[in-house]
């Protein structure tokens, strides 16, 4: 690996620390818009980590982070508190509970088994069955977790899961997805999906199985995104509507406006967008700048990313960053990227 | 009456027909834009939320029914126009990739809009009501509107065909749904042609519109929305590259779900939902290119 490959990895894992750092120094109130937007990181991330490298997209993605988010929660919620929400539970379910590293893991665990189970017959398509195949398996996982109870809480809400993402797990969680994200990116298998994505037909020529990358990155983005929901039942009491059609939207959204096409891009998007809708929230609640308030009625917020999200896609479909890598030489001058790079 | 061992009783397989008219006349909307623009319309729903929400109003406002209806009309046609106008057109050039995340936006935004600007409650819309009233066939009670939801499913799609196989505009837009360039090309002006579509399936959203909130009088922001989700998949099932197999595809889904809706029994109904996508992937599977499709899928060239 290069050095010239490290200083992009250097952008995102910058903007992180920075937003973590920033966190830590903010009030209670405002810390939780902090924790948020590194969740969001994670999960957008991981849906990157497919749909930027394939260039398929995917509506199914929060499937994975749901599933995740069910492993997670019903793993880690006290045995004493289980009947409460969930007493129809499996027995194995019902009479153990484990810590929050475990959980975590275990959630990542069964998002890459769920993927790769989803993606070995939903890889053979292209185009837009696959987008419609993507949204089928959203419905029938939100379908099935909301209402098969011996697996979960079903309609009810994960209360009394411990709320162990603070800022210190967020901030670590989305350094760890970020990294893999990275680490497969530029591996072979990572630049092999790249170069179909760019043309899919000149890569089958050179022996590329675009099955067998693409379920490999599925499958990838499966694991991160049951990580992340992991992360997500930790930080809040969810239900199966928290992980359906709006999460999917902004999610896609916060991938869109930051530039599909870069792990930078991800990470750009998921936190600028993060911050207008925390700045957006506040204000729905009555915010004060400069001496001049500003109270903006309940649900503006969608309005305006909606909004924005189009406003990119039209003027700028490369998103707010292009789809570049970060590179430390924009910082100092600008010139036109040769067309290898934009690809990059 | 039942048939056989299924138990499923002829008021579910007419209340099913009925269903699938609706989600056929609904294909046809999607099906004709994306035959001239490759476009596939996320927020084609969210025209019917709109048209519905033009309903509600009139009925709030008591307007005549007739005012209601044509209110309805323009406002759907007005939003459709809008949005050619604002968001695909600035769009055509970009891959299905970029135009389908794109028309998810625009169904985001304009339900947060009807959130924002409606609330989340809901209005009624009852000037029709009546129509809910059932008639008895034989042992069948069949609701009016199932009737007249499939007369007029039927009276629209002949009125299409008759457009698409005998007027100069229905060979223009079949032709330039066949190859938009070579169209252009031989001298049809492809502004025409999309308005046409645009306008069409604008006209098919609004008659949908009119149906659905006879059957379904509570107008909320997510009016529709599971409907367009569902239709859309049975366009794709059924073969998007044809304006028929995406009709039927959109018959079809809506029909199987009617039954499958009956034949499931009550405990379990409420995984209809993981039933219908779950066959809409296996069909996918097996058959890419829809299911109703003609030979093999067109061959990739470099």
């Amino acid at each position: 690996m290069s050095g010239r490959h490290l200083t992009q990895l250097a952008g995102p894992v910058g903007l992180v620390v920075i937003a973590a750092l920033l966190g830590s120094v903010a009030s209670n109130s405002t810390e939780i818009y902090f924790i948020n937007a590194l969740v969001a990181v994670s999960i957008v991330v991981a849906i990157y980590v497919f749909v930027g490298n394939s260039g398929v997209v995917s509506f199914g993605h929060i499937s994975f982070v749901a599933v995740g988010a069910w492993t997670a929660g019903v793993l880690s919620v006290p045995v004493s508190e289980k009947p409460a929400i969930m007493q129809y539970l499996f027995p194995v379910l019902r009479d153990n509970t484990v810590g929050n590293v475990p959980s975590l893991l275990t959630a990542a665990a069964v998002g890459g088994v769920y993927a790769l189970l989803v993606g070995l017959p939903l890889m053979r398509l292209s185009g837009l069955a696959a987008g419609i195949a993507t949204f089928g398996v959203l419905e029938i996982t939100h379908n099935l977790l909301r209402y098969y109870e011996k697996v979960g809480p079903g309609t009810n809400t994960f209360s009394s899961v411990p709320e162990t993402t603070d800022l210190l797990q967020a901030a670590i969680g989305a350094l760890l997805v970020i990294g893999v994200a990275f680490g497969y990116q530029s591996s072979r298998f990572g630049r092999l999906l790249r170069a179909s994505r760019e043309d899919p037909a000149a890569a089958r020529a050179v022996g590329v199985s675009v099955y067998q990358q693409r379920l490999i990155a599925f499958t990838l983005s499966g694991v991160l995104a049951g990580f992340a929901g992991g992360l997500y039942v930790h930080l809040l009491p969810i239900n199966s509507e928290t992980v359906y059609l709006d999460l999917t939207f902004i999610t896609l959204a916060m991938l869109v406006i930051g530039g599909m096409s870069s792990l930078w891009g991800a990470v750009v998007g998921a936190l600028a967008v993060s911050g207008l809708d925390s700045l957006l929230a506040e204000a729905e609640n009555g915010l004060t700048i400069g001496g001049l308030t500003v109270d903006l009625p309940a649900g503006t917020r969608l309005v305006i990313v909606g909004a924005l999200m189009a406003l990119i896609l039209i003027l700028r479909p490369g998103g707010i960053t292009g789809g570049r890598e970060f590179r430390l030489d924009h910082l100092r001058r600008s010139r036109p990227p040769t067309p290898e790079e934009s690809n990059s | 009456m039942t048939l056989g061992l299924l138990s499923i009783s002829w008021q579910v397989i007419v209340d099913s027909i009925g269903l699938g008219a609706v989600y056929a006349l609904m294909a046809v909307g999607i099906g004709l834009v994306f035959g001239v623009l490759r476009l596939v319309n996320f927020a084609y729903g969210q025209l019917v939320m709109a048209g519905a929400y033009a309903l509600a109003f009139a009925s709030q406002w008591d307007l005549p029914l007739v005012v209601g209806i044509a209110f309805c009309f323009a406002v759907v046609i007005a939003l459709s126009l809008l949005m050619d106008l604002v968001i695909f057109r600035p769009l055509r050039a970009q891959s299905p990739a970029v135009m389908l995340v794109a028309t998810f936006a625009v169904a985001f935004l304009l339900q947060s809009i009807a959130l924002l600007a409606f609330g989340p409650l809901g209005k009624s819309a009852s000037s029709l009501g009546y129509l809910n009233r059932p008639v008895t066939v034989g042992d069948v009670d069949i609701r009016k509107i199932t009737i007249v939801a499939i007369i007029v499913a039927g009276v629209c799609l002949l009125l299409l065909v008759l457009l698409l196989e005998r007027t100069t505009m229905g060979l223009h837009m079949r032709a330039a749904a066949m190859d938009f360039r070579t169209a252009r090309l031989l001298g049809v002006r492809a502004d025409r042609v999309i308005g046409s579509a645009v306008l069409i399936s604008a006209l098919l959203a609004a008659t949908v519109s009119v149906i659905l909130t006879v059957q379904n009088p509570l107008v909320t922001p997510d009016f529709a929305l599971r409907d367009t989700i569902v239709v859309l998949a049975g366009v794709v099932v059924g073969g998007m590259n044809r304006l028929l197999t995406a009709t039927m595809g959109g018959f079809a889904i809506g029909f199987v779900s009617g039954i499958l809706g009956g034949a499931l029994p009550s405990d379990q109904s409420q995984y209809l939902p993981s039933l219908l996508f779950g066959l809409v992937i296996l069909v996918l599977l097996i058959r890419p290119n829809g299911l109703f499709a003609r030979g093999p899928g067109p061959v990739e060239r470099v």
